[in-house]
């Protein structure tokens, strides 16, 4: 009795890769079911080729180009891109020019007003406090986003995560900073989860781009081991929580 | 004289921007049509095309001379169209669950085929053949996109994606076999 073609040897010989594909033809010669098997077969894959890809215009080219050259300009080297991490999103550019803003007003509020009357100062303080809850707690989160889709990887598999390194290349400018404010003004558990969540985004922007299956578990153990994904997330809950009590009480201290 | 990408690529490395943005213009429509199959979406295309000159830029120095440069950027861009792909399923995983019951995509797919005068006339082949290419997991797609539409080898495709080439040949039957689900009622009653 004749043994019929698998349908892995149907796939294998229509893309002519190596696997007896000279039995193949023979067997199709002999065989009518076969080949009308492979001629479905055929027909599913060339109308596959109907899906059609929209055209990009001939200076398609050019125009990436265009976009692409502040991005690489912005980059420069390792020194200048940790002085000036161009590619922060506009919104936490906004809220550090904020929080300087209002230093310096708090600054010359408290140098030139007369000191029987605080409440400049004392608005002032509170609506720093928002900013830097807010930026604090968006941080977090993208630090979480960052630490989840290494502890989701496939296991078993190497990995590419130069989109993730360049993430927490530049969480860990941000994280140093809103660590020594959150320090400064005596915020412990925030100041301490950052200062746990700084060697980890190190770690991961500094390591290789690409990871074995080894070492793609070497960081997920290490970053499950100390329990840091649940620090930032609980923290991460609390900021929010914070800052959506000062919105809503805009008089109190929400610390 | 055009430069070979060879040698683009070694002046590029000497901070030769010029050298660079000609590898940019050069590969760009290329990839974006890779970047459009494995995602199926020209938004999502035109950020992969860009990550993927980003990330090409920041590993330069460990481009290694004897390989193809465009191999290379096209191993990027499938892995960068991955990433994104994984990312949006997230997004839309945690947006939205499955719906209790919901009907088998690629049996609805399968399901009703009208005549092949209305599919001529409608596009709704192009229609199907998108649906059915979504349908696939990140991995089929992106393995099935590799060797159907670019040719690579297994072994190569099992490279580009870190997967070991059994996986990598596994990914591409699975694709086939989903797609002859979805699709053979089309070609059937033609």
């Amino acid at each position: 009795m004749m043994n019929h073609l698998s349908e892995e040897q149907f796939v294998l010989y229509y893309y002519g890769e190596s696997g007896g594909s000279a039995g193949v033809r023979e067997h199709l010669d002999a065989c009518e079911a076969c080949r009308g098997e492979y001629a479905n077969l055929q027909r599913v894959l060339n109308i596959v080729d109907a899906a059609p890809v929209p055209e990009r215009a001939a200076n398609y080219g050019a125009q990436v180009w265009r976009r692409l050259e502040p991005e690489l300009i912005g980059r420069g080297t390792r020194w200048t891109r940790w002085l000036v991490p161009v590619r922060w999103p506009m919104r936490h550019w906004a809220a550090i020019a904020a929080m300087a803003g209002l230093v310096v007003a708090a600054f010359l509020a408290g140098r030139y007003y007369p000191k029987p009357h605080p409440s400049p100062q004392m608005a002032a303080g509170q609506v720093r406090e928002r900013i830097l809850l807010v930026a604090v707690g968006d941080h977090l989160e993208r630090s979480q986003m960052v630490l989840v889709e290494l502890v989701n990887a496939h296991p078993g598999q190497a990995l590419d995560i130069s989109s993730e390194q360049e993430r927490a290349g530049d969480l860990v400018a941000e994280n140093r900073l809103y660590r020594q404010t959150a320090a400064r003004t005596g915020d412990a558990s925030v100041a301490g989860v950052l200062d746990e969540l700084e060697p980890v985004l190190l770690e991961i922007a500094n390591g290789p781009a690409r990871l074995t299956s080894e070492e793609v578990d070497k960081l997920r153990r290490r970053i499950e081991g100390d329990g840091i994904l649940f620090k930032v997330r609980v923290v991460g809950s609390t900021v929010r929580h914070r800052e959506e009590k000062a919105a809503a009480n805009p008089g109190q201290k929400s610390l | 004289m055009e430069l070979t990408d060879s040698v683009a690529v070694a002046q590029a490395r000497d901070g030769d921007s010029g050298a660079f943005r000609m590898l940019v213009e050069r590969h760009s429509r290329h990839l974006f049509r890779l970047a459009y199959r494995m995602t199926g979406h020209q938004e999502d295309a035109e950020d992969v095309v860009q990550e993927t000159f980003l990330r090409a830029y920041r590993q330069l120095a460990k481009f290694d001379d004897r390989a193809s440069f465009g191999t290379w950027l096209y191993r990027i861009a499938a892995n960068c169209s991955l990433d994104l792909i994984r990312a949006r399923k997230r997004r839309s995983e945690n947006q939205e669950g499955p719906e209790e019951g919901a009907p088998d995509p690629i049996q609805s797919l399968a399901d009703g085929a009208p005549t092949p005068e209305r599919l001529a006339l409608s596009g709704e082949v192009e229609r199907r053949v998108a649906g059915a290419l979504d349908e696939l997991s990140e991995m089929e797609r992106a393995a099935f996109v590799l060797r159907h539409y670019e040719g690579m080898c297994i072994d190569d495709i099992g490279r580009t994606l870190g997967v070991q080439p059994n996986a990598a040949k596994h990914s591409v039957f699975r694709a086939v076999q989903k797609l002859r689900r979805a699709l053979e009622p089309l070609v059937s009653t033609a």
